[in-house]
């Protein structure tokens, strides 16, 4: 069996993916997993799971073009450039 | 090539990395099980040398650091074999094919180690230029082989600092110590040189041009030299290559390393190539039963 072991490299860090390990079960994954990912104080805590276990997604398709959700939803630079224009100023910099 | 090839090659090219799950042409995958394969053999393989020491080091110091030292090459080769067993082929069969000889490993593992002086070449010079490669790997175009050698080459500098304390504790010591270093660099300064292989251009070669690796054999070597031979000097030792010089250009020049000996010896015939094959085989079956045994107990 295959499991995949994230690890924490610090408190209060995201774990990241660190490997992955070959064991016969949970128990034994744990072992290994100690012995390759934290033998030198490299991690702080670890996760493992059976590889099963971990979907994975890769498509993100955004049929609706929902743009609203996004940065490039709002483009504001022309915007700011005709509001300041009517308002008769100058962007704060420049003044 | 196909249209699809030809822009994944220009993908690669270009920087872009592949995952597991990602399309790859055939010829792509076989180059990468044979690279990354060998390398997995060359850390399981890179340990017998320094394991014929365990009980000889001088001191229980030693003992403890050359232990460790080989558990982390060995956990590299599990780490390596996972990266290839993902990538199609098991690790029991490159076990196999690794002890019936159809698979290489490093040319540098194929020597015996005569002395102490040997050990400390090894894990200081060895290492470093096994580190200038495989930092060269830390960008390959696989990305899960590329972030396994992160952890792998900050244990390999490790090594490296090892191997280093125990040059400079001879070198600090008896003029017999002085000249057990000495012995072990001119037994091993030819395979060291070999070490990077043949100076193809980085163009025609199938592991550049795939991005499997970032730069060119002859670059590997300037790099080790530029890197290690002033170390070298500074402690009083004698490089054994009389053509050996950096030229007004800042390109260090050499005799040509024997490139039948590399053939020679990672066919299979260099002088210790055999005898740990033989050992590999031997402990494989001594060790079955434990692996029965943990499998039946997980099951």
């Amino acid at each position: 069996m295959i499991w995949e072991v994230f690890r924490q490299e610090r408190k209060g860090q995201a774990f990241a993916h660190a490997g992955s390990v070959e064991a016969p079960d949970a128990e034994y994954a744990d072992w290994y997993a100690r012995e390759q990912f934290g033998r030198r104080g490299e991690s702080v805590a670890l996760w493992v799971v059976a590889r099963e276990n971990v979907h994975e997604i890769g498509e993100f398709v955004d049929e609706l073009e929902r743009n609203y959700h996004r940065v490039d939803g709002y483009p504001l630079k022309e915007k700011l450039k005709e509001a300041r224009e009517r308002a008769g100023t100058a962007a704060p910099a420049d003044r | 090539m196909t249209a699809r090839e030809q822009e994944f090659l220009e993908y690669v090219q270009g920087g872009g990395q592949v995952e597991t799950s990602d399309w790859m042409p055939d010829d792509y995958r076989a180059k990468l099980i044979k690279f990354i394969e060998m390398h997995g053999n060359s850390e399981l393989m890179g340990v017998l040398p320094e394991r014929e020491w365990i009980l000889r080091a001088p001191t229980l110091q030693r003992k403890l650091a050359l232990t460790a030292k080989v558990q982390d090459e060995v956990g590299h080769s599990q780490l390596i074999y996972r990266v290839v067993e993902d990538l199609g082929k098991p690790r029991a069969q490159c076990l196999e094919d690794l002890i019936s000889g159809k698979s290489k490993f490093h040319n540098v593992f194929h020597y015996p180690t005569k002395t102490w002086g040997d050990v400390g070449v090894i894990a200081w010079l060895v290492d470093a230029a096994a580190i200038i490669s495989q930092k060269a790997l830390l960008k390959c175009s696989y990305a899960p082989y590329a972030r396994i050698m992160k952890k792998i080459c900050w244990e390999e500098s490790f090594h490296i600092l090892h191997g280093r304390d125990v040059i400079l504790t001879m070198m600090n010591g008896t003029d017999e110590q002085r000249e057990l270093v000495q012995e072990a660099l001119d037994r091993w300064w030819g395979p060291l040189m070999q070490f990077h292989g043949n100076p193809i251009p980085a163009e025609e070669d199938p592991m550049f041009i795939w991005r499997i690796k970032s730069q060119g054999n002859g670059e590997a070597r300037q790099q080790f030299l530029d890197g290690y031979v002033p170390q070298i000097w500074e402690l009083g030792l004698t490089v054994p290559d009389s053509n050996l010089r950096k030229n007004d250009d800042d390109v260090w020049e050499f005799s040509e390393p024997d490139w039948d000996e590399l053939k020679h010896v990672v066919t299979g015939h260099g002088p210790k190539t055999q005898e740990r094959l033989d050992l590999r085989r031997t402990t494989r079956d001594e060790t079955e039963w434990v692996r029965r045994a943990v499998l039946a107990e997980a099951a």
